[in-house]
């Protein structure tokens, strides 16, 4: 059960880089023939481009995730020996090397594992999270961060989230030109600009919807009830993560968190009441998840 | 024609036996790295008592007697033989056991709670208290294995012509027992 699912998150993450690929390539192809007439060039020259951009993204995934959700790593388990004590025991039982440690300053109470792999991963918890949970639901919720780590499940989320954010930032950037260049464009009269417009208007029409699969395919709500139960399995105490997602729900949203993240953290930053999470359901519903665990 | 076949059969049986042997090192291996994470994690306890006692010295009146009863236990877990894991752990349950009424009991003392220095003590002691209970799991889910390898077939001929021995589990003190089974049939398969 837990080899079919890090196998399908391996395979998963294979067909996402795949997916994006053969997207930068057909817009390459696109603005090549579009500027110099020439598609083979915009093939190549997306092809290079595309090849740094994932070789940064998969080196540097989890410095640009921490930085976007204003995280700051704890080096020393004096900055905060309980949490990082408590990674220790979670890394331990869950057989994975020792993850980095992250701290979000957020009232809110959540927490989010991301990386490439077990040997490259990291953890992230709220202040708020520190504050409310004891040591018992503390460990819950580290049990089901780890859990993520060991099915693989941090390397399909974080290189979802990164190319959905790389697609986000295109269609942001595409629709700011458009409309700016393209009015001052329909201005002078140029209709050069328009055939432009008009293409890029395409573009997004078809980029949208797949960023949004994309997202889709990392935001399996299995995957949060998995770690839910590959926590207790490790802590071998239910209680404390079913008090945990108990206070973590009976809370207000961050502040702090990510729009293009949500998909990562333990329970909805947001608590739907943002554009992200009104789109797909990020996560299952809380009360589902402390019935699942009741029944153990 | 029949003697390459039978070369083929004698190569992979070979094979076969290298393998398995190989794998029943690994796990007995396994058994023996999980046992030394315990060892350091008592050890570490037995160097923090010493530390309890100096810190809760000013406190003139607290718990004597079952700090005394603590100094005694670690003591006597220093002197049971090395390789005798069952009373090691026997020693160390019952010194858990007392630890973790110290810990509650050291609610009755605001003064005493409010000492960092005694604050920064539990957290190593309760630290080094999870890590044990942690490590007992994993050194029991080792012998598990273990003990599968040498008693199924067919790895268990290879195992008993190299006397391979099956490890005892280690007790698990009787409040941790009720540890839930962890039921995974309510989550199906994503398509």
């Amino acid at each position: 059960m837990l080899y079919d699912q890090i196998a399908m998150n391996k395979r998963r993450t294979g067909y996402v880089m795949f997916g994006f690929g053969v997207l930068v390539l057909a817009i390459g192809a696109a603005l090549g023939d579009l500027f110099w007439a020439n598609w083979e060039s915009g093939i190549l020259l997306a092809a290079v481009v595309t090849g740094v951009y994932m070789l940064i993204m998969i080196s540097q995934s989890t410095n640009v995730i921490m930085s976007m959700n204003h995280a700051r790593e704890i080096t020393d388990e004096n900055q905060a020996p309980e949490l990082w004590h408590l990674v220790e025991d979670m890394a331990m039982v869950g057989q994975v090397p020792m993850p980095r440690v992250f701290i979000i300053e957020d009232a809110s109470p959540n927490a989010f594992a991301t990386g490439n792999n077990p040997e490259h991963a990291a953890v992230a918890v709220t202040t708020g999270i520190l504050e409310r949970l004891n040591r018992e639901e503390m460990e819950g919720v580290i049990g089901h961060e780890i859990s993520h780590v060991r099915n693989y499940d941090i390397r399909l989320q974080t290189i979802a989230l990164a190319l959905s954010a790389a697609i986000g930032l295109l269609v942001n950037f595409a629709s700011n030109w458009l409309w700016w260049g393209g009015a001052r464009r329909r201005d002078d009269r140029d209709s050069g600009g328009n055939a432009i417009g008009l293409v890029i208007s395409i573009v997004l029409i078809i980029l949208a919807p797949l960023a949004a699969s994309i997202a889709q395919m990392a935001l399996s709500r299995n995957r949060e009830y998995l770690a839910d139960a590959s926590s207790v399995e490790l802590t071998r105490n239910p209680q404390g993560l079913i008090s945990a997602l108990q206070k973590i729900d009976d809370s207000a949203p961050m502040k702090a968190a990510d729009a293009n993240s949500a998909a990562l953290y333990i329970s909805d930053p947001f608590k739907g009441k943002k554009n992200f999470a009104d789109l797909f359901a990020t996560h299952p519903p809380m009360a589902d998840r402390i019935e699942r665990l009741e029944k153990m | 024609m029949v003697a390459i076949i039978l070369i083929i059969v004698l190569v992979i049986l070979v094979a076969w036996y290298i393998g398995a042997y190989n794998g029943l090192i690994r796990t007995r291996t396994h058994v023996q790295e999980s046992w030394s994470q315990i060892d350091v994690q008592l050890k570490r306890r037995n160097d923090l008592i010493p530390n309890l006692v100096s810190t809760t010295k000013g406190y003139a009146n607290y718990e004597q007697s079952t700090l005394k009863k603590v100094i005694a236990l670690r003591n006597q877990l220093t002197e049971v033989p090395a390789d005798d894991h069952q009373q090691t752990m026997e020693v160390s349950n019952q010194l858990s056991t007392t630890l973790r009424s110290l810990f509650a009991l050291s609610e009755n003392y605001p003064d005493l709670k409010a000492n960092t220095q005694f604050s920064k003590l539990m957290e190593e002691l309760t630290n080094t208290e999870n890590k044990i209970a942690y490590s007992r799991q994993l050194y029991n889910s080792s012998v598990a294995n273990l003990t599968m390898k040498i008693q199924s077939f067919p790895s268990n001929i290879v195992a008993k012509v190299h006397h391979f021995q099956e490890s005892d589990y280690l007790q698990v003190p009787e409040e941790e027992k009720t540890a839930p089974k962890v039921n995974f049939d309510d989550f199906g398969q994503d398509k």
